[in-house]
């Protein structure tokens, strides 16, 4: 065990640290899912950062990466938060998809899909979810039917976060017949082939951030299914992993957030509630907490170790501790816990709607019940 | 950076393991019950054979001269089986202090021997009868008495293999051996009763996980429905992030400044909280029968009650956090960053 930082990965902080300082864009950009010119001013930001080459550190050289391991991936992110960067429009790509192409991918998807990924040129989208298949997304009834060289994909597919502006989806599709976990498959379909229909559903803070997707015949090629037809569970389960256990929600987010909150607390703390100090000093021990939890499982998986069920701890931890520390924030207000970021009294950092974000947390990437379910049946070796 | 454990850090913890598993389970306490005795020489003697009292004393005073990572680990073995004896606060508290002022005391030379610890800290001494000595403090200095030459008053615990008591003294009566570190004892003592607490947490979950898929009720393993499992489950999830915080604080202890101190307070807090959420879930999940005294969740429960407020309070260790918070950089880029103004 050692807690310091090499040399080297100390010069990488100060080369990331330095770049940002350069490069951060000094006023906010709008938020991604609130317009389509804030949509396209991130993807313009994520042209930037591939200018450095910051598109994603991890991924090899070949398709657009530094070959970086995942502390300095930690690193790059503890110094992006703390610039204040843009929010990544493209975490569905880079993060989820991205790690699974690199496992599962053949040398050709690699090579056609993770650049344009890295780069923000291609803008993905997970298309998963089923009006009828949420939690159980074993039930997802959406098909592919394989037509020579090509799949034609049928379906119905909602709660598609940034579908309405991305470029492309992947999803999870049944060759009819199958029943349950077997005959799924990942395939990758542009939005805006013939026969996809993308509607727009608004969040509950108005923004357009996700959508229901309609496929009617749509034609693609074979080449965009990763890994075997069939093979499709094991694929999204991988994917999944990468969601709960490491790559969607890195910790440096809510310790930029828990020190906003400390300065939240020295400032209005004299107005509030005394035995408020107690969560203000809960939330940086709970940032702190997934953060070491986080370093510790990138050192196991640097030194060779899988992911696996635990990942759902995360899951819960994350989701839970952003709840608690907007909460506490809402609470240090009080009756300006109400007030949108456009009111004059406005604080400057806008609390209300990182909560309401906050709050979709135990729902998102595995409601926290079927979280629970994981880590009872598969850590703890409960029955099902 | 490499926050992993190599095998030389797992290996003394899995030689507690195997001791502790043969030699301390259920029946072995409930025979030390009802004779009303805290130590086992048996067992005791088992315990200074494999070295493990040795393993945090320094090598100057005949130890082994490993770090708080190593005792942690075993700490945590002690903690999963509510190890009786002694072992965490005499060879990891308070022999290292002893040691660091007279290393070549004869205590130190005799393997049997236990050190109880007067920390100002606490109210009550534990297992002071049993002892060897006992380390007290007065105006800084450290003194070291026998249990003869103070006066004791018992002071029972709940838990029947904490023996705790008032102790009177005279520094007139004992052996004054200078100033001695009482910080890092406060220090290494929250850190190790956070380490045993990983234990508690793991063995109240294991007990609950084992009974909920024997357990029948309409038809089925209790283990089968939500609510017992989403019980665990929850509990299992604060362990895992109680984990590496135990883990950073024991790497980071011998720094002694205000963020190793936060760090160390953290720890003991949210592994404390976890062992606390563990027995609770495992008695409920356990029925009637985890509120008998027949059912050993008990024992864990009664541990992570002492443990949570002895060395610390909750509240005295949460002020420490907050002293981290308001007098030093706070952010993304500090999780490992240390201080440097030290305070
Ligand atoms: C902000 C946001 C973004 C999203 N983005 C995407 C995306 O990009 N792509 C995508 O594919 N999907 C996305 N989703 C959908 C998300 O994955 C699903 O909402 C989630 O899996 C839950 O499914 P459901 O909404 O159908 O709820 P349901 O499955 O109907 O569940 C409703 C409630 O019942 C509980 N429940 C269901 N089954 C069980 C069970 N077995 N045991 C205990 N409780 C149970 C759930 O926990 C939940 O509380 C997004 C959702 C949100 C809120």
């Amino acid at each position: 065990m050692d807690l310091t930082y090499t040399p080297q990965q100390q010069a990488f902080r100060a080369e990331v640290r330095a770049w940002l300082a350069a490069n951060v864009p000094a006023a906010p950009l709008e938020h991604f899912d609130a317009t389509r010119e804030g949509f396209e001013a991130h993807r313009q930001w994520e042209k930037t950062l591939k200018s450095g080459d910051w598109g994603m550190v991890t991924w090899p050289t070949e398709y657009g990466g530094r070959g970086l391991d995942l502390i300095q991936w930690l690193i790059f992110e503890e110094e992006y938060y703390r610039a204040g960067a843009p929010g990544r429009v493209n975490q569905n790509g880079i993060f989820l998809l991205g790690p699974t192409l690199i496992e599962f991918g053949t040398h050709e998807q690699k090579q056609r899909f993770l650049p344009k990924m890295a780069s923000g040129e291609e803008i993905w989208a997970q298309a998963w979810s089923e009006p009828q298949a949420g939690s159980d997304l074993a039930g997802v009834r959406a098909t592919c039917v394989q037509d020579g060289d090509d799949y034609v994909l049928n379906g119905h597919k909602i709660w598609s976060s940034r579908a309405v502006f991305a470029d492309w989806a992947f999803g999870l599709f049944r060759t009819p017949g199958t029943e349950r976990h077997k005959g799924l498959s990942l395939i990758f379909f542009p939005l805006d082939a013939p026969g996809v229909t993308v509607n727009a559903i608004k969040k509950i803070n108005g923004h357009i951030g996700f959508a229901e997707i309609f496929l009617e015949d749509v034609r693609v090629p074979a080449f965009n299914r990763l890994g075997d037809e069939g093979q499709g569970w094991h694929i999204c389960m991988a994917t999944a992993g990468f969601e709960r256990g490491l790559m969607l929600r890195s910790p440096a987010r809510y310790q930029v957030a828990a020190a906003k909150l400390a300065d939240l607390w020295t400032a209005h703390g004299n107005s509030a509630d005394p035995a408020l100090e107690a969560d203000v000093v809960r939330a940086h021990m709970n940032a702190d907490a997934y953060a070491l939890n986080i370093y510790q499982t990138a050192s196991r998986l640097i030194a060779g170790a899988k992911i696996g069920p635990e990942a759902s701890t995360n899951k819960i931890f994350w989701s839970e501790m952003d709840i608690h520390l907007t909460q506490t924030a809402l609470a240090i207000l009080g009756p300006l816990a109400e007030l949108t970021h456009d009111a004059p009294d406005a604080a400057p950092v806008d609390w209300i709607d990182d909560y309401i974000f906050a709050l979709a947390g135990p729902i998102y990437a595995g409601s926290n019940e079927i979280q629970r379910n994981i880590i009872a049946e598969r850590m703890l070796g409960l029955p099902r | 950076m490499d926050f992993t454990l190599n095998d030389e850090q797992l290996m003394f913890a899995e030689t507690a393991r195997t001791l502790f598993a043969d030699s301390c389970t259920p029946d072995h306490w409930r025979k030390m019950m009802e004779a009303g005795v805290a130590r086992d020489d048996a067992r005791w003697a088992g315990i200074v054979e494999t070295g493990l009292t040795l393993v945090l004393l320094p090598e100057a005073a005949g130890g082994i001269g490993l770090a708080e990572t190593d005792f942690a680990l075993i700490a945590q073995e002690a903690g999963y089986v509510a190890l009786p004896e002694p072992l965490v606060e005499s060879a990891g508290v308070a022999a290292p202090l002893l040691a660091a002022l007279a290393p070549d005391h004869a205590i130190l030379t005799d393997p049997t021997a236990t050190i109880a610890i007067a920390h100002p800290a606490n109210p009550f001494v534990a297992n002071a009868d049993s002892a060897a000595a006992i380390l007290l403090e007065k105006d800084g200095e450290t003194f070291l008495a026998t249990p003869d030459q103070v006066t004791l008053t018992a002071q029972p615990s709940i838990d029947p293999f904490r023996r705790l008591f008032s102790v009177a003294w005279d520094a007139a009566d004992a052996t004054a051996l200078g100033k001695g570190d009482w910080d890092l004892a406060l220090d290494r003592a929250a850190l190790f009763s956070a380490a045993q607490a990983l234990g508690l947490a793991q063995r109240a979950v294991d007990l609950a996980v084992d009974y909920a898929k024997e357990r029948q009720q309409f038809g089925k393993p209790i283990g089968s429905y939500q609510a017992v499992k989403h019980h665990l489950a929850s509990a299992q999830t604060a362990i895992e992030f109680a984990k590496p915080v135990v883990a950073a604080a024991a790497a980071e202890i011998g720094a002694q400044d205000v963020q190793s101190r936060a760090r160390v307070s953290h720890a003991k807090i949210v592994a404390l909280e976890a062992a606390d959420k563990a027995a609770r879930a495992s008695i409920q999940v356990h029925g009637a029968m985890g509120y008998s005294w027949e059912v050993d969740v008990h024992l864990f429960l009664k541990r992570t009650v002492a443990l949570t407020q002895t060395w610390g309070t909750p509240a005295f260790h949460r002020a420490r956090i907050a002293a981290r918070m308001f007098d030093q950089p706070m952010g993304p880029d500090q999780t490992f960053a240390r201080e440097t103004k030290n305070g």
